[in-house]
């Protein structure tokens, strides 16, 4: 690391901040300033609405050389917004200095600070859920994917669920306390849209549960079968049932990325635009970063820029989630060096700092394991995720971390935080009492 | 050494040099031969230590501000803050006065020669009763000789040895096996024999412990392991493994394999039914020897795997130590033991991801490569057991740190 003396100055938390909500959106900067040149990232890659980066922070240039214990970086917008077509490079290059320069536990202090602003009480939710595969079969054939079978394959292991095999893997999470379903798929062309508006029906009638479903390429595509707009698409589908939008499918929110690794997946214009309709119709959605497949840290940031801004003009998003890239048994296995822990607590604090309008945080522990999952709470993170009672995407790419509740709830309190079953909206459900200390169960033992 | 030049603080005592005749009967191991070392101790220097914000750390780094040793309280200041960052930062300083931004590692090689074990320690899922298990091994020392020939050519410098005990794989079995192993690799060091089967042998062979250690070092013994250890606070010993010597008996070996010109390492067991205190006054009773003869090289925090012990069962232990927990081992070990040069984080028990964050946490040491682990996996360990050089390598230079290769005794034999 060769910026590894780089001081974590207070004025690079702060640039970038964008200013009062919504005034600026609709600068109609897009494509000029969503692609600052020079970084390999392609033109076209305009995020609607545009990176408005305040040009306050730019302004006060020059790294500053203390490490000044100064106000968190949300204590107050850093200037007016003033949209600076200029700014972006200078502006993600240094929050790329910050997240590989800084030292690890410096990081993760700032991060900290912002989840603790955000979150004073103290209290790391998770959820009693399940995942729902309802179909592998899918037309999008991502190299990052092990769980996708094309459509017509002959290997005998593509599926589609039926209504009645959904209800009961709904009826066994609820047994078990869920209080959520996710559903997601592949994008399978067989299904036609009547098929999603009847299982969401189905699912309402005979097996009521919150249903946070299909993420916006399946939206998308669902629209394109309904040959619907999407606001139309999604008003049908929260009609059915549907209750909230998972933020998967972003992957990086850079087209070069995109089209080296999913180039029939939607663009990032399309993930953002299906984010932006939901949010416009009052339906809340998470957003994911999946990291790790050869992206550069400038569009790991842009990324995180990206949603920041729609988050600027939505405030939609509930929660943010970044996990690193799991290899087995895709098409890039092998292609990349695997994320370490250290580069995964880098992400998650540096996304702690740039989203600081995204209320709350999941550590992905299935993937990184409970251990590093647990640490990440001091890394920005304020949720831990879900139990998971059924999960077939990562752990089909060799992700293999199981965890029951009783589990997550040690980690949790072992942690110093209070632990609280959550609901869908990350409204507080119960608070878990503390197991005895091991002292008490000696003391019993003896 | 390539360390860094060392001050002698007043009071230190040297190693004792033990009799020229130790010197001489050392010289046969790789590197330099051993002087009979002067180990001066270096403790935690004043000034410059980074600002906390936590309050009882703040207290903790005051003290170490200004040159002052921490003492009980502050050790459990240490264990229990929720100041997770603020603990590994001041680790981190404490580590880096030290061994600045360098990483080590060996490629090393394990070797348990049976695990047929009298002890019957209940926190063990490794050792069976030596006549009656069906799952009970014993290499032969055949076949001990044949491993060794095969790590020549793997660059493998070291042989951590560990086993069960048994009268028939005791000391003349091991007096047998070392002339032979070193005989079929002339490069290997052997680190091996816990302190706990120093005084075995002893006893069986009703011997005084310096007489095994002199014997053994004849016979090839290069440094001593730092296993064993566990808890020493007597009440906790007595639930972890009640057959075991005693604390005093344990760091009695360490005394006088020191005394004999021999390095070793110490350890503690934690994340079972300890409580902070107990790991306190585990460290400052190591910090008391390494006080009087500077011989401890590394210490090694060891999580707990609770998976198919009795200890376990007992006490209705699950899931295993925390991340959490890890890295406040860690963190606390190297704050406390103001005066060895390593702090290790054994990837093999924290799993490597764990061992990587915890280089930010006061760690510079990741042990090696070894070719092979029984003892935590039979315990429900999941990491590999083998991590390849060039994946240490990775793994120390994503935590921006400089690897280096070194071998048993900390010299550095390689800069990546």
């Amino acid at each position: 690391m060769e910026d590894a003396a780089f001081p974590p100055a207070p004025d690079l938390l702060r640039i970038g901040r964008p200013a009062a909500p919504r005034t600026a959106a609709g600068n109609g900067a897009s494509a000029a300033d969503g692609t600052p040149a020079g970084n390999g990232a392609p033109a076209a890659d305009g995020a609607p609405g545009g990176n408005a980066a305040p040009a306050g922070g730019e302004s006060s240039a020059g790294p500053a050389t203390a490490v000044a214990d100064e106000a968190p970086p949300a204590d107050g917008p850093s200037g007016p917004a003033a949209p600076d077509a200029a700014a972006p490079r200078p502006l993600v290059d240094r929050w790329v200095r910050l997240a590989t320069g800084a030292p690890l536990l410096e990081l993760g202090e700032r991060a900290d600070e912002v989840r603790r602003r955000l979150h004073p009480d103290d209290v790391v939710t998770y959820i009693v859920d399940r995942n729902v595969n309802y179909t592998n079969v899918c037309n999008v054939y991502c190299k990052f994917c092990a769980f996708y079978r094309a459509p017509g394959s002959k290997r005998g292991d593509a599926y589609t669920l039926s209504f009645e095999e959904i209800g009961a893997k709904i009826d066994e999470a609820k047994a078990l306390g869920g209080v959520q379903v996710l559903l997601q798929g592949g994008v399978n062309p067989d299904l036609p849209f009547a098929w999603y508006l009847d299982l969401l029906r189905f699912i309402k009638r005979e097996h009521p549960i919150h249903v946070h479903g299909f993420s916006p390429v399946e939206i998308a595509w669902i629209a394109r079968m309904a040959e619907l707009p999407l606001r139309d698409t999604l008003l049908r589908l929260r009609e059915a049932g549907l209750d909230s939008i998972p933020g998967g499918g972003a992957e990086i929110l850079s087209d070069a990325t995109r089209r080296r690794v999913s180039p029939l997946k939607q663009d990032t214009a399309g993930w953002l635009e299906v984010m932006e309709t939901a949010h416009g119709i009052g339906m809340r959605t998470t957003a994911t970063m999946m990291f790790g497949m050869g992206e550069t840290w400038a569009e790991r940031v842009e990324h995180l820029l990206r949603i920041r801004d729609l988050q600027e003009r939505t405030g939609g998003f509930t929660a943010f989630i970044a996990w690193p890239f799991q290899e087995k048994h895709t098409a890039l296995e092998g292609r990349f060096e695997p994320v370490t822990a250290d580069e995964y607590l880098r992400v998650a604090a540096l996304s702690r700092l740039l989203l600081d309008n995204v209320p709350n945080f999941q550590a992905s522990w299935v993937t990184m394991g409970p251990k590093i999952g647990q640490v990440s709470l001091r890394f920005g993170c304020n949720d831990f995720g879900s139990t998971m009672l059924e999960e077939n995407v990562v752990s089909a790419a060799g992700a293999s971390f199981r965890m029951d509740e009783a589990e997550i709830v040690r980690l949790i309190h072992d942690a110093g935080f209070e632990a609280a079953r959550r609901r869908q909206d990350y409204t507080v459900l119960e608070r878990m009492p503390r197991e005895p200390a091991d002292a008490r169960r000696r003391a019993a033992a003896v | 050494m390539t360390a860094p030049p060392e001050r002698v603080q007043p009071g230190a005592r040297p190693v004792s040099a033990g009799s020229p005749r130790t010197a001489e009967r050392l010289a046969h191991r790789p590197g330099p031969p051993v002087e009979p070392v002067r180990r001066p101790v270096r403790r935690h220097e004043a000034g410059g230590w980074p600002e906390v914000s936590d309050p009882g750390l703040a207290a903790v780094r005051e003290k170490l501000e200004a040159g002052e040793r921490l003492g009980p309280q502050d050790g459990l200041i240490l264990h229990e803050t929720r100041d997770l960052l603020g603990l590994g930062r001041l680790a981190a300083a404490a580590n880096e006065r030290r061994n600045g931004d360098r990483v080590s590692f060996v490629l090393n090689k394990h070797i348990n020669p049976t695990n047929r074990c009298v002890a019957f320690c209940d926190l063990c899922a490794f050792g069976v009763h030596p006549t009656k298990s069906p799952d009970a091994y014993t290499l032969r020392i055949d076949e001990i000789v044949r491993q060794v020939e095969g790590l020549r050519e793997l660059g493998v410098t070291e042989v951590h040895m560990v086993g069960g005990m048994v009268r028939d794989v005791a000391l003349d079995f091991f007096l047998e096996l070392l002339p032979r192993m070193r005989a079929a690799h002339p490069g290997l060091h052997i680190k091996a024999f816990t302190a706990v089967e120093i005084d075995t042998y002893a006893r069986w062979a009703k011997l005084p412990h310096a007489e095994v250690l002199n014997r053994l070092v004849d016979a090839g013994l290069g440094s001593m392991p730092g296993g064993g250890a566990e808890i020493f606070d007597p009440e906790i010993r007595r639930i972890l493994c009640d057959h075991k010597c005693d604390a005093d008996t344990w760091l009695g070996v360490h005394r006088t394999a020191h005394g004999l010109g021999l390095r070793s390492n110490a350890t503690m067991l934690y994340g079972h039914v300890e409580e902070p205190r107990h790991r306190v006054d585990h460290l400052l009773r190591l910090r008391a020897l390494q006080d009087e003869t500077g011989g401890f090289m590394a210490f090694i925090p060891l999580a707990f795997h609770p998976e198919n012990t009795r200890l376990a069962r007992r006490f209705g232990l699950r899931g295993g130590t925390t991340g959490f927990d890890d890295l406040k081992s860690v963190a606390a070990a190297r704050l406390l033991l103001d005066h060895v040069d390593h702090v290790k984080a054994y990837w093999i028990m924290m799993s490597p991801a764990t061992a990587q964050v915890a280089l930010s946490f006061g760690a510079n040491d990741l042990d090696g490569t070894v070719v092979e682990e029984k003892i935590v996996h039979v315990a429900g360990a999941t990491s590999p057991q083998l991590l390849p050089e060039r994946e240490i390598v990775r793994l120390v230079k994503a935590a921006g740190k400089t690897p280096v290769r070194r071998d048993t005794l900390y010299d550095v034999v390689q800069t990546y």
